[in-house]
């Protein structure tokens, strides 16, 4: 059924961490390991080890430079990007197959395989490009939130999470109710100010993107905060020793680390 | 957008048939009785035969034809569900229309009741074809309020332009016809440049940083995309013809409808011209068609590099 349901009291989602993920790209390749064999499988290639590869990815990460007013260079931002299982998903009402659903007990947008007739309606309707046409199965494929493994009673509690929540090494993705205000995730949304994406859109995505923090730069941090050498008689019997006791070498370039007054603390 | 050569000829033709297919059955309420044998099967055949080659045709972009069937299921919230059940069920009233005004079997009185139920529900059709494009707010440049007037100007000028030419080949063509056409091609232009002017004049005011939600921080650019070649949604959603090739091509829909137009009072005097008539008015709306898509910016290019949309 494409008709929505009422509104989900339960609303799970992940909540990403833009201040801390470092773009490594372990979230999109153990999202596509798992999904590859999960629900929908496979997630095809088409000529894999070619100049020209495509597949289907349910998760994909971006990078955007920012250019901060009144900073010489700009900060790079990575930005994962999957389906945020928006609570009004016009993606879901425009499927005429009845495929494309919203679960009723927990909010997970989710494509019927059997049934999806491969029209590509629904990639139109979605402002995040969160929908990637299989064109080896044609069928529309997208992220099922790891709808099996995180009720999988065959794994281990703590593995109950989505592959890249699981993988991902600085813990920048983080799964659970975002329809509980008293939930963990629903704290770091509070507490970070965590934000929709496009919501001029309408579709109120449950997933939060949290921001990332305020810069570290030349006034605040801790390298530019070392003493420069001043040319004091102390400043140049430490660079006589130095040198002295430097192999041959290494002396000319510590000599330039320490004029440069920029060593890193 | 990438405009799918399928999708083109589907909303073009089918669009077309579904015009004669409501200007016969006005033909059939004003007149009130059946038409002539050949005439009437010609000009029904040619309407269903066009939607018929239509509605195959859009059945080729699909992933899995054989599932079509279940498209029909969804009517309650998807216009593409609502569209291919107007279709198939239009075939009902339409054949059995055919069949009395073509006077294959002479029943009088139900020419009229039949000629509105068909025309009805042809219009209906050509309407939710519209919608189908007209609700996707992913999508400015389809989220218009002409773009529904569009699709039903379009399909009764090319409706028009077609049973003009037909009539003109059996001989009796009524000076009415050629003003009848004339007036639906000069709507299918004056529409049809509302619609340009009205996406032309929409902002676009998001940015890549309302997209990203990051704009509040500073100007934010693509750095790095997230794989090494276009992806499905690039692909599809990326396209985009050049503003100054866009240009040419609106300036070639208007000459084409133009010059049907002239061509169309030509007839008066050398009938034949209504089917060179017909031929422009008919390439006008293939292009016109392939514009809406080709011109038309989706939201997503946001995050894979575009300013604005
Ligand atoms: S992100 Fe896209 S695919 Fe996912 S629910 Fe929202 S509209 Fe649908
Ligand atoms: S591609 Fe499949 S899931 Fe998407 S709208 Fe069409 S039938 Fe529904
Ligand atoms: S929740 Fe699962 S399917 Fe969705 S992006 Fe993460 S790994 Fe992929």
């Amino acid at each position: 059924m494409t008709s929505l349901p009422p509104p989900t009291p339960k609303k799970l989602g992940l909540v990403i961490d833009l201040d801390t993920c470092v773009g490594c790209q372990a979230c999109a390749t153990s999202c596509k390991e798992w999904n590859t064999q999960g629900y929908s499988a496979p997630l095809t290639d088409t000529n894999p080890y070619s100049a020209d590869p495509t597949g289907v990815w349910l998760n994909r990460v971006h990078g955007y430079e920012v250019k901060e007013p009144g900073q010489e260079h700009s900060r790079i931002v990575n930005f994962p990007r999957s389906c945020l299982h928006c609570e009004e998903p016009a993606c879901v009402t425009v499927c005429p197959t009845g495929a494309s659903y919203k679960r009723a007990e927990d909010g997970i947008v989710l494509v019927n395989p059997e049934t999806c007739i491969g029209c590509k309606l629904c990639s139109w309707a979605c402002p995040y490009g969160a929908r990637e046409y299989d064109q080896s199965h044609g069928v529309m494929k997208k992220c099922t939130l790891c709808v099996d493994r995180i009720y999988n009673e065959n794994f281990e509690p703590e593995d109950r999470l989505p592959a890249c929540v699981k993988a991902c090494p600085t813990g920048a993705r983080h799964f659970g109710d975002l329809g509980d205000a008293t939930s963990e995730v629903s704290l770091l949304v509070a507490e970070r100010g965590g934000y929709d994406l496009l919501p001029q859109m309408g579709y109120k995505p449950v997933n939060k993107y949290l921001p990332p923090r305020a810069r570290r730069d030349a006034t605040n941090t801790r390298a530019e905060a070392l003493p420069k050498p001043d040319g004091s008689a102390f400043d140049r019997l430490f660079q006589w020793a130095d040198k002295v006791l430097s192999p041959k070498n290494a002396s000319a370039r510590a000599n330039e680390i320490d004029n440069s007054g920029k060593l890193e603390g | 957008m990438h405009p799918a050569y399928s999708v083109i000829l589907f909303t073009t033709a089918s669009g077309a048939g579904y015009g004669l297919l409501t200007l016969l059955a006005l033909v059939g309420i004003s007149h009130g009785e059946a038409s002539t044998l050949v005439f009437g099967l010609t000009s029904m055949v040619i309407a269903l035969g066009l939607i018929t080659i239509g509605l195959l045709a859009s059945t080729f972009h699909l992933g899995h034809p054989e599932r079509a069937w279940r498209a029909l299921s969804q009517w309650r919230s998807s216009w593409l569900s609502r569209e291919g059940v107007l279709a198939i069920v239009t075939y009902v009233p339409a054949l059995l229309f055919g069949v009395v005004w073509s006077g294959l079997h002479p029943a009088p009185d139900l020419i009229k009741p039949l000629a509105v139920v068909t025309g009805v529900l042809a219009l209906l059709t050509v309407m939710s074809t519209g919608k189908i494009y007209a609700t996707l707010k992913t999508i400015r440049a389809w989220h218009n309020p002409w773009t529904v007037w569009v699709y039903l100007a379009f399909a009764l000028a090319t409706g028009a332009v077609i049973l003009a030419a037909i009539t003109s080949i059996f001989g009796n063509f009524p000076t009415f016809l050629v003003y009848f056409s004339c007036a639906w091609l000069i709507v299918a232009i004056i529409v049809k440049l509302f619609y340009w002017r009205s996406i032309d004049a929409a902002p676009r005011d998001l940015t890549m940083g309302d997209a990203t939600g990051l704009g509040g921080l500073g100007k934010v650019g693509q750095w790095e995309l997230p794989h090494s070649v276009p992806n499905y949604v690039q692909k599809e959603m990326g396209y985009a013809v050049a503003r100054k090739h866009a240009a040419k091509l609106r300036k070639l829909v208007i000459a084409a409808l133009v010059l049907a137009v002239l061509l169309m009072l030509a007839a008066l005097a050398v009938p034949y011209a209504a089917v060179l008539s017909m031929a422009l008015a008919l390439f006008a709306s293939v292009v016109q068609r392939w514009l809406f898509f080709a011109e038309a910016q989706h939201v997503v290019t946001l995050f894979y590099g575009a300013e604005a949309a």
